[in-house]
């Protein structure tokens, strides 16, 4: 009987940081067990093991990536009941908090979302409105359904590696009768930089790029950083939506947020709040972002970005 | 075709927003329509009125569950276009979490289909913004075994098939799925319409249907705390950020900066 089921979805040929994290955490919890879709890459079932994992469980149908949530929910509660597990943590994407949202109400189970921390008791921590309140929630349900953010905690593999079982789990008949099926399917084009809602630090710019991400770009890669926006710059049109941080666009909290040419309105200050460290660049010295930063800079953000990534590469040789 | 929206009356978030009272529930005295519920709405006018509006016997009815003040939420609906509305009130269901809500919301939706005209479509935004879990489309698509198709940048109705462009992840995706289905929409499908004179003065007229828990068939163990299954143990406000260094570029603050990033070891 397993503590804890881990979802892991289609990681293709290793598993994601934020994976290893939710291992990491369900190590914590107890004996630790994986439901998993996609092909299982021999490496990935090894770092499977070395993080702990007891079993791993496959759908019997590979079917379920055609398909939006409820089929992935329908194996993922099968699993569930096979396992034990009185906890069940999935990532916090848009999909891994609805097929929590579907799980729960299958399993009978309360879901917590945003998870930032959980206790060896399951009672987890977020923070809400906005990052204005931390609380601490608890399900009072059998089982438990967490989606934690990523960056929460440092992965750690378990001391003595384990060679788990891998087990095939029915997935219901009926579960891909009256779910929506992906009919086409576009991969879009790959930055080759850290993706936006992992990344540990996020270089971000607003109205005071005027048109030009240029030099926030080469300041990221110097800093192998994610690049972000505020909604005025994607609604603009000078960089794609998926940019887009905060509420409608991308959930952040990197150790370190560069802010440039954001003015800091309550929204703007809302998506960058959970930050560790923030830094912001902009002309206006009344901007309301310098009431939160931990380093502002009153300039322009033309010349202090690019003279900031030339000291970085000198400094990095 | 029948549409319903669900709309949220949500503290402002221009604002300062308060957790209060023992059960950390949200502070609802500055409250509004949550901003996403009006690309929900917009959505559901435009396929009505494609459909030739009210006189072809296209329904959209907007549907709030809240206290007594989230009936503003309903009638800012009908003065953007709504066509009718329903608020579900019920003191017992303060506090509910998101199986509570989607069970009573669920609720709802039986009972606006018991009219012998079942509801084809339920329209909601990507997320409240206040709550900002998005579990409800997927726990109200659950509870009423219906498909669900989230986060649309772009809809269509045909043929008995709602068609809908995703976006948001790192796929661009087409899905299907047949009616009834639950649908959320992204902030990029549309431009809400606001609500001018006429549509003020319209709404006036318009039916707003109050509902209870007896009306839609459940009782009060089943909704608000007492049929919560998670519970706020506690919430702390934040401590405020406070400003750090702040410096004016003196042809040099490039550099301060790298300084300032290599001492927090971030370089």
């Amino acid at each position: 009987m397993a503590n804890a089921l881990v979802f892991i979805d289609n990681p293709g040929a290793a598993l994601k940081k934020s994976s290893l994290e939710l291992l990491t955490i369900a190590r914590s919890l107890g004996e630790t067990a994986v439901a998993f879709t996609g092909e299982l890459n021999d490496d990935v079932a090894a770092t499977l093991g070395a993080y702990g994992a007891t079993t791993v469980y496959r759908p019997s149908t590979d079917d379920l990536e055609n398909y939006l949530v409820g089929p992935k929910a329908a194996y993922l509660a099968a699993a569930a009941a096979e396992s034990g597990a009185t906890t069940v943590l999935l990532d916090n994407s848009p999909e891994g908090k609805e097929i929590a949202g579907r799980l729960g109400i299958k399993l009978n189970a309360g879901v917590i979302t945003d998870v930032v921390g959980v206790e060896p008791d399951g009672t987890a921590h977020k923070s809400v409105l906005a990052g204005s309140y931390n609380t601490s929630a608890k399900a009072t349900t059998p089982v438990t359904v967490l989606s934690v953010k990523a960056n929460n905690v440092e992965p750690a593999p378990a001391g003595e590696a384990s060679v788990p079982a891998i087990t095939t789990v029915d997935v219901p008949a009926d579960a891909v009768a009256g779910s929506a099926r992906i009919s086409a399917r576009a991969e879009k084009p790959v930055s080759g930089r850290p993706d936006l809602s992992e990344a540990r630090i996020v270089v971000a710019g607003g109205r005071g790029v005027d048109g030009d991400f240029g030099p926030l770009e080469e300041l990221a890669d110097a800093l192998g950083a994610a690049v972000g926006a505020s909604r005025a710059a994607t609604d603009a049109g000078w960089i794609g939506h998926d940019a887009q941080v905060g509420q409608t666009g991308v959930t952040v909290s990197p150790q370190l947020y560069i802010s440039a040419g954001i003015s800091g309105a309550i929204q703007q200050k809302a998506g960058m709040q959970t930050s560790k460290v923030i830094v912001a660049v902009n002309k206006d010295a009344e901007s309301p972002v310098f009431e939160i930063a931990d380093y502002g800079i009153i300039g322009d953000l033309f010349k202090v970005i690019p003279q900031a990534t030339a000291e970085i590469k000198k400094r990095k040789g | 075709m029948k549409i319903v929206v669900l709309v949220k009356h949500v503290p402002d978030a221009q604002f300062d927003r308060h957790i209060t009272g023992p059960a950390n529930t949200s502070d609802r005295d500055e409250s509004i329509l949550s901003e996403l519920d009006e690309y929900a709405l917009e959505a559901a006018l435009q396929l009505a009125e494609e459909r030739g509006g009210p006189k072809a016997g296209n329904e959209v009815i907007a549907l709030s569950m809240g206290p007594s003040g989230a009936v503003n939420a309903v009638k800012k609906s009908l003065q953007i276009g709504a066509y009718s509305g329903f608020h579900l009130s019920d003191d017992a269901l303060a506090g509910s979490d998101a199986a509570a809500t989607s069970l009573a919301l669920a609720a709802a939706i039986r009972h606006i289909s018991a009219d012998g005209r079942p509801v084809d479509l339920v329209l909601t935004g990507m997320a409240s913004t206040d709550g900002e879990t998005s579990l409800i489309p997927a726990q109200l698509a659950e509870r009423l075994s219906l498909p669900q198709v989230t986060f649309a940048s772009s809809l269509e109705v045909a043929g008995g098939q709602v068609t809908a462009r995703r976006d948001a992840g790192p796929y661009s995706e087409t899905v299907e799925a047949p009616l009834p289905a639950v649908v959320s929409v992204t902030d990029q499908i549309n431009e809400p319409r606001y609500p001018n004179f006429k549509g003020i003065l319209a709404a006036k007229k318009k039916k707003i249907t109050p509902l209870t828990l007896s009306d839609i068939g459940l009782d009060a163990s089943q909704v608000g705390l007492a049929g919560s299954w998670t519970v706020v143990e506690s919430a702390e406000a934040r401590p405020p950020r406070t400003a750090g260094t702040i410096i004016t570029d003196e042809g040099d603050a490039g550099i301060k900066l790298v300084d300032f990033l290599a001492a927090q070891k971030l370089l």
